[in-house]
C-alpha cells in the first residue's frame, strides 16, 4: 500500500512526516509539492524520518509526502558510458538543458536515453537463460560492447521468443523466457537497488595486477584487479591528481569516477580532459570508457551519501558483463561527513568525533563490494570491480576515525606525505609508510609477462631506499661528510631513484604513463649504476668523479626523454653507462701505470 | 536588503524562549524552512532573522542582529513568506553596504533590476567552464610559483599581525590579464574586521581609482556577530550577478573567514548540536563549500568569479579545522609565514606550503611562457633543498657541507631577498619574475638543473 503522509518538522536535509505507517525502511518518497526525492532512514510509530536529496529551503509543514514502494535504485542499460551523473543518477547535461547553469530542485530526468540501439541477439529460441545471462549485445561506444543481461533476479527459463538483430529502444521487449510457472519479458534495462550488492557466482583470489603506469604504484605498492586501496593525505598532497592518473591510465575496461563532496572544477576538468586523452592501449578517447558521478561539495549533502552506492552499483553492472572496472571515490571522508551530518540531525548517540557508531560497518560493506568474480549466468565470464577510495584526514592526521576504519577494510595503502608534496615530490607517496598486501600474489604475473628478474630488481631498489632512510638519521645529526664514501654513494643513488624513478610528472606527455617493461628496465639501470659505482669505489675511483659522470643526469632524464615505444634507447643508455665506468677503470689503470 | 513588502506574511507574538542568537516561537501555523522573519523589538526597531528549524508548531529563528533588547512578551515577529533576497543591478558598483546589504554610504537604496536569493544555487558541474586564463598579480611568488587563474578560488592563510591585507590590496590593485586589458570589478566582503582594516582597504581602492568598479560589504568587529553568516552570501550574490549576467570579471576578496566560522559555531552551540572538531559543527565543511564553490566560469558567459578568501590561522596552525577544511575545498592556498615576516621580507609567502591547483592550466606555451612550469618546479626543488641544508648547517656548521651544498645555501638567501621580496607598489611582469629566476639558477652548477629541459637552459640561462 502506498504511504501518504504530511511533513511535520524540517531541519536542513532532515524531514519528519507522520501518517507513514505503511512505509518501509529505505523506501524512496516524494517530498512536498515539488516532489523532491527523499529516502526513509528511520520509522517510529507512524512517523518517518526522511533524508531529502535536494534543498529543503521553502518547504512547509503540512506539505504531502508520498511513498513510491521501491528502495533507492539505479536504472542499468545502454547509454551510461561517457555520462556525468549526480548522486541520484540524473544526467547533469539533461538537468542543465532543463534548468540552465545552476541546479534547481525538483527536476526529473531519465537516467538513460530513450534512443534506439542496434541490438544483436546472442540467444536463440530454446536456449536456457539463468539470472544474469547475456541475451545480446549493443555497441555502446567504440570501446564498450554493452551486454544486455537478464536481471540477477530473473528465474531460470527457456527462450520462447527473441527479436532479430535490429534497432530497438530501451523499453522494447527483446526476449521472452518461460520457466516452471513463470514467464519473463526482457528489455534492454533493469533497475537495481543501490544499497544491495549485485550477486555473482564465485569470488577469485587477487592475482592479476591493475597496471596503472605509475612507477611507485605498480612497482612498490601494487593493487590488483578486484582489489581495494585507499589513498589518504592532507590537502595539497596530490590525492586527486594521483586518482586521475589511475583513472586515465590503468588497464581497466571501464572507469567510474565518483566526485563525492569535492570541487566542481575538478569534475569539469575530467569532463574536458578525458575526451582529449587517448587510452594508451586502444588509442580511443578515455571518455568512451568513463562514467562520472558528481556530487560536489555544495550540492545537497544527502545525495552525497547516496552517490558512492550509485557509482558502485553501476560498476558491478559492467563487471557482470565481464569487464574489469575501476571505481575511484574522491573522497570517502566527505561521504562519512554526510553520514555524520544526517546522524546528528537524527540525534543519534555519536561515537568518535561525532561520527555515528555504524561508520566502520558502512565502510566495510562498501569496500567488500570490490572483487574479481565469476559472473552469474551464461556464458562463463569473469569481471572485476577495483575500489580506490581517497581519504581526506583533517590536518593530515591518519589517526582520525575515517582513516583508521578505512585501513581495516583495504589491502593497498598509498600514504601521501605533506613533506614530499611541499618539496614538489609527486606523486608524494611515502615509500616507507605505504604498503600493499598484494605484492607477493602478483609476482607470478610479472615473471610470466614482463621479466623474470623483476622480483630481484624490485628488492634491490627498495633496499637502497631503505638504507637511505636509516642513513638519513645519521646525516641529520652529523652531516653527510661524516659518512664513508660507500654510504655517501647510497645517499646519491637513493636521490637519483627518488628523482628519476619515484617522481613521475603527471603533466609530461611521456612521463605520465610508464609501461611495465620500462619500469623494469629503469630499475635495472639504477641498480646496475649502483653496483658499478660500488666496484669503481673499491678500485679507488673518487666519489666526486662518479658524481660528475654526465651519464648521471641522462639516467635521471630517461623517465621523460625515452618514450615507451622506443625502449631500445634504454638498452643503449645502459651500455653507455657501462662504458663510462669502463673508461673510468681504464683511466685508473693508466694512472697507476703512470705513477709506476 | 529588500525592504519591499512583497508578501504580507503572518504575525506571531508567542515567543517561548530566547537563547543566544535564537528565538523560539510557539503556535506557528504556517512557515517555511529558511523563511525570512522580521522582528520588531519592544523599542519599535526592526531586525531580521531566518527560520532554522520548523515543526510541531515551533519555529527556531536565528536573529541576524542579535537578541539584545528582545523580550519574551513584547517582541513581535512577522514571517515574510520568502527567503532572504537582495536587489541587484549595475548600480551596486561604487557603493558601500553593511553586512546585510543595507547602504551605509549615505546614499539611497539601490534600485534593483531584480531580486535574487542570497543562498545561491550550485553551479551544474557540466556547465562549468574550466578556468585557464592567467591573471598577472605582479607578485613574483604568486605569478611565478602559484599562478592564479580567472575563476579560481585561492585563499590566503595568514596569522595575526601578518600583512595579508597589504597583499590582498596589492592583488586587487594590480590584477590584470596581460594582453586583454579587461579590468576586474572588485567585491570586498569584510567579516568582523577592525575599523582600521576596512578603512585601509577602502582607501587603497580609492587611491588607485578602483573604487568606482568595486562593491564593499562591511561587517565590522563590533557589528552583530550573527550578521556574519549573511555577509559573504550577500557579497557573492552580487558578484555572481555581475559575473554571469553582466559578463564582468569579478574578483571577490573575503576577509576574514575565521570570524565567519566562529559565528557559525556560536549558532550551532546555541542549538545544542553535536559538535565536530574544536566545537565547530560537523557540517562546517559543507557550509564553507556553499561559499567557496561560488567561484568559477560558466559556459556561454564571458564573465568569471575569482575568489580570494583570507583567513587567519588561530596560533598559526594550518591543521586547525578552518584552514584545514578550507584547503580541501579551495584550489590551493597562499600561506604567509612568520619567519619571513620577521626577516622583513614582504610579501612573506612561505612557498613550500603554498599551492595553486589550477596553475598547470594557466601557464606554458601560448599562455605564459614555455619554461614557466619547469622554472617553478626547479625553484621549488632548489629552495626546498636549501632549507634542508640550512637546518643541517645549524647543527653541523657550514664546514660539514659539500661545496655544492654551500651553493644551495647561498641560493636560498638570494631567493628570499631577490625573488620573494618586493615592494608594496612594485608591479612585476611575468617576464621580470622569470628573469629573476634564471638569474638565480646561474648561481647553481648547470648539472643540478634537472627540472628544466635542455632547450630551456639553452635559451634562458645566462652563464656567468
Amino acid at each position: 500500500m502506498q504511504a501518504k503522509g504530511k511533513i511535520i518538522w524540517i531541519s536542513g536535509p532532515a524531514v519528519k512526516a507522520d501518517g507513514m505507517s505503511s512505509a518501509q525502511m529505505y523506501e524512496t518518497v516524494e517530498v512536498g509539492k515539488d516532489k523532491i526525492v527523499g529516502e526513509i532512514i528511520r520509522l517510529t510509530g507512524d512517523t518517518a524520518f526522511i533524508q531529502v536529496y535536494e534543498s529543503t529551503s521553502g518547504l512547509t509543514p503540512g506539505e504531502p509526502v508520498v511513498g513510491t514502494g521501491t528502495p533507492l535504485s539505479v536504472t542499468l542499460g545502454p547509454g551510461m558510458m561517457g555520462t556525468i551523473y549526480d548522486g541520484l543518477q540524473r544526467p547533469l547535461d539533461k538537468i542543465a538543458a532543463k534548468a540552465g547553469s545552476f541546479i534547481t530542485r525538483g527536476i526529473h530526468v531519465a537516467p538513460i536515453p530513450k534512443k534506439k540501439w542496434n541490438f544483436i541477439p546472442e540467444v536463440k529460441v530454446g536456449d536456457t537463460v539463468h539470472a544474469g545471462s547475456i541475451l545480446g549485445t549493443v555497441k555502446e561506444t567504440d570501446l564498450i560492447d554493452h551486454k544486455i543481461l537478464a536481471p540477477p533476479t530473473a528465474p531460470t527459463g527457456k527462450i520462447t521468443e527473441v527479436v532479430k538483430e535490429g534497432s530497438y529502444d530501451k523499453d522494447h521487449i527483446i526476449a521472452i523466457a518461460e520457466g516452471k510457472g513463470n514467464k519473463s519479458e526482457f528489455t534492454m534495462h533493469h533497475d537495481w537497488p543501490v544499497r544491495q550488492a549485485r550477486p555473482f557466482t564465485q569470488r577469485y583470489d587477487p592475482e592479476l595486477p591493475l597496471v596503472t603506469g605509475q612507477r611507485v604504484l605498480d612497482t612498490f605498492f601494487p593493487i590488483t584487479k578486484g582489489g581495494t586501496g585507499a589513498i589518504p593525505g592532507g590537502f595539497g598532497t596530490g590525492k586527486t591528481v594521483t586518482l586521475h592518473q589511475v583513472a586515465s591510465w590503468s588497464d581497466a575496461s571501464v572507469v567510474f569516477h565518483i566526485g563525492c563532496g569535492e570541487r566542481g572544477n575538478e569534475m569539469t576538468e575530467v569532463l574536458i580532459k578525458f575526451p582529449e586523452l587517448k587510452d594508451p592501449r586502444s588509442g580511443k578517447s578515455l571518455m568512451e570508457r568513463t562514467v562520472l558521478v558528481a556530487n560536489t561539495s555544495n550540492m545537497p549533502v544527502a545525495a552525497r551519501e547516496a552517490s558512492i552506492y550509485t557509482g558502485i552499483t553501476m560498476a558491478e553492472y559492467y563487471r557482470d558483463m565481464g569487464y574489469d572496472t575501476v571505481l575511484v571515490a574522491d573522497s570517502t571522508s566527505r561521504w562519512a561527513e554526510a553520514l555524520r551530518e544526517l546522524s546528528g540531525r537524527l540525534e543519534e548517540m555519536p561515537a568518535e568525533e561525532g561520527y555515528p557508531s555504524y561508520l566502520a560497518s558502512r565502510l566495510a560493506e562498501f569496500y567488500e563490494r570490490a572483487g574479481r568474480v565469476k559472473c552469474l549466468g551464461s556464458p562463463d565470464r569473469d569481471g572485476s570491480v577495483t575500489v580506490i577510495g581517497a581519504v581526506s584526514p583533517p590536518g593530515g592526521d591518519f589517526t582520525e576515525p575515517v582513516s583508521t576504519h578505512t585501513m581495516r577494510c583495504i589491502k593497498t595503502f598509498w600514504a601521501l606525505d605533506t613533506k614530499l608534496a611541499y618539496s614538489r615530490h609527486y606523486p608524494s607517496i611515502n615509500w616507507m609508510t605505504s604498503y600493499s598486501g598484494y605484492s607477493e600474489s602478483i609476482d607470478k604475473w610479472w615473471v610470466d609477462n614482463v621479466d623474470a628478474d623483476r622480483p630481484k630488481l624490485r628488492l634491490e631498489t627498495y633496499t637502497i631506499l631503505q638504507r637511505e632512510d636509516v642513513l638519513k638519521e645519521i646525516v641529520r645529526l652529523l652531516g653527510p661528510e661524516a659518512l664513508p664514501d660507500e654510504e655517501k654513494l647510497i645517499l646519491d643513488v637513493a636521490r637519483m631513484i627518488k628523482e628519476g624513478f619515484l617522481q613521475q610528472m603527471a603533466f609530461d606527455k611521456v612521463d605520465r604513463y610508464c609501461s611495465p617493461e620500462k619500469q623494469v628496465k629503469m630499475m635495472k639501470l639504477y641498480t646496475d649504476f649502483y653496483k658499478e659505482s660500488q666496484k669503481a669505489l673499491k678500485n679507488g675511483v673518487n666519489l666526486d668523479t662518479i658524481r660528475g659522470l654526465p651519464v648521471v643526469s641522462s639516467i635521471i632524464r630517461s623517465k621523460y626523454e625515452i618514450p615507451d615505444d622506443d625502449l631500445g634507447k634504454m638498452d643503449e643508455l645502459s651500455k653507455s653507462m657501462l662504458s663510462s665506468f669502463n673508461e673510468l677503470a681504464n683511466k685508473e689503470v693508466a694512472a697507476v701505470v703512470d705513477t709506476k | 536588503m529588500s525592504t519591499q513588502n512583497r508578501s504580507s506574511g503572518l504575525e506571531y507574538t508567542n515567543i517561548s524562549e530566547i537563547k543566544g542568537p535564537l528565538l523560539i516561537i510557539n503556535g506557528v501555523t504556517s512557515s517555511a524552512f529558511d523563511e525570512l522573519v522580521e522582528i520588531t523589538t519592544p523599542a519599535g526597531t526592526k531586525r531580521l532573522g531566518r527560520v532554522l528549524e520548523i515543526g510541531g508548531g515551533n519555529a527556531v529563528v536565528q536573529v541576524f542582529e542579535g537578541t539584545t533588547g528582545l523580550s519574551v512578551s513584547e517582541t513581535k515577529t512577522r514571517f515574510l513568506g520568502k527567503t532572504m533576497e537582495i536587489p541587484v543591478s549595475d548600480q551596486l558598483l561604487g557603493r558601500v553596504f553593511d553586512g546585510l546589504g543595507r547602504p551605509i554610504d549615505g546614499l539611497p537604496d539601490p534600485v534593483g533590476e531584480k531580486f535574487i536569493d542570497i543562498n545561491g544555487e550550485s553551479i551544474n558541474p557540466e556547465r562549468r567552464d574550466f578556468p585557464e586564463d592567467f591573471i598577472q598579480t605582479g607578485v613574483s611568488s604568486i605569478d611565478g610559483l602559484n599562478t592564479l587563474v580567472r575563476g579560481q578560488k585561492l585563499p590566503i592563510f595568514s596569522g595575526a599581525g601578518l600583512p595579508h591585507n597589504l597583499l590582498a590590496a596589492q592583488i586587487a590593485r594590480q590584477a590584470t590579464v596581460p594582453g586583454k586589458g579587461e579590468e576586474f570589478a572588485v567585491v570586498f566582503a569584510a567579516i568582523g574586521v577592525q575599523n582600521s582594516e576596512a578603512a585601509f582597504f577602502r582607501k587603497s581602492l580609492e587611491e588607485s581609482g578602483a573604487l568606482k568598479r568595486s562593491i564593499l560589504y562591511v561587517n565590522l568587529a563590533d557589528d552583530p556577530a550573527i550578521e556574519r553568516i549573511i555577509t559573504p552570501r550577500v557579497a557573492l550574490t552580487a558578484a555572481e550577478y555581475l559575473a554571469f549576467e553582466k559578463n564582468t570579471h569579478v574578483l571577490v576578496i573575503i576577509s576574514d573567514m575565521t570570524n565567519y566560522a566562529e559565528a557559525l559555531r556560536e549558532i550551532s552551540a546555541a542549538r545544542e548540536e553535536v559538535p565536530g572538531r574544536k566545537g565547530y559543527p560537523g557540517y562546517l565543511y559543507t557550509d564553507l563549500a556553499t561559499i567557496y564553490e561560488r567561484a568559477g566560469k560558466i559556459k556561454g558567459t564571458n564573465g568569471s568569479l575569482t575568489q580570494i578568501p583570507i583567513l587567519s590561522m588561530p596560533s598559526d596552525d594550518i591543521t586547525h579545522p578552518i584552514p584545514d577544511l578550507t584547503g580541501y575545498i579551495t584550489e590551493g592556498q597562499i600561506v604567509l609565514g612568520r619567519d619571513l615576516h620577521r626577516k622583513e621580507i614582504y610579501p612573506p609567502v612561505s612557498i613550500l606550503s603554498c599551492l595553486s591547483r589550477l596553475m598547470k592550466e594557466g601557464v606554458g606555451e601560448g599562455k605564459t611562457r614555455n619554461d614557466h612550469q619547469n622554472v617553478s618546479s626547479q625553484l621549488y626543488s632548489a629552495y626546498s633543498r636549501a632549507l634542508e641544508l640550512r637546518a643541517l648547517a645549524e647543527i653541523v656548521g657550514k664546514a660539514g657541507l659539500a661545496p655544492n651544498d654551500i651553493k644551495y645555501l647561498e641560493f636560498g638567501d638570494l631567493f628570499e631577498n631577490k625573488f620573494l621580496k618586493q615592494g608594496f607598489d612594485e608591479n612585476r611582469t611575468l617576464e621580470d619574475t622569470l628573469g629573476i629566476a634564471w638569474d638565480l639558477f646561474s648561481t647553481l652548477p648547470v648539472d643540478e638543473l634537472t627540472k628544466v629541459k635542455q632547450d630551456e637552459i639553452d635559451s634562458y640561462l645566462k652563464v656567468k
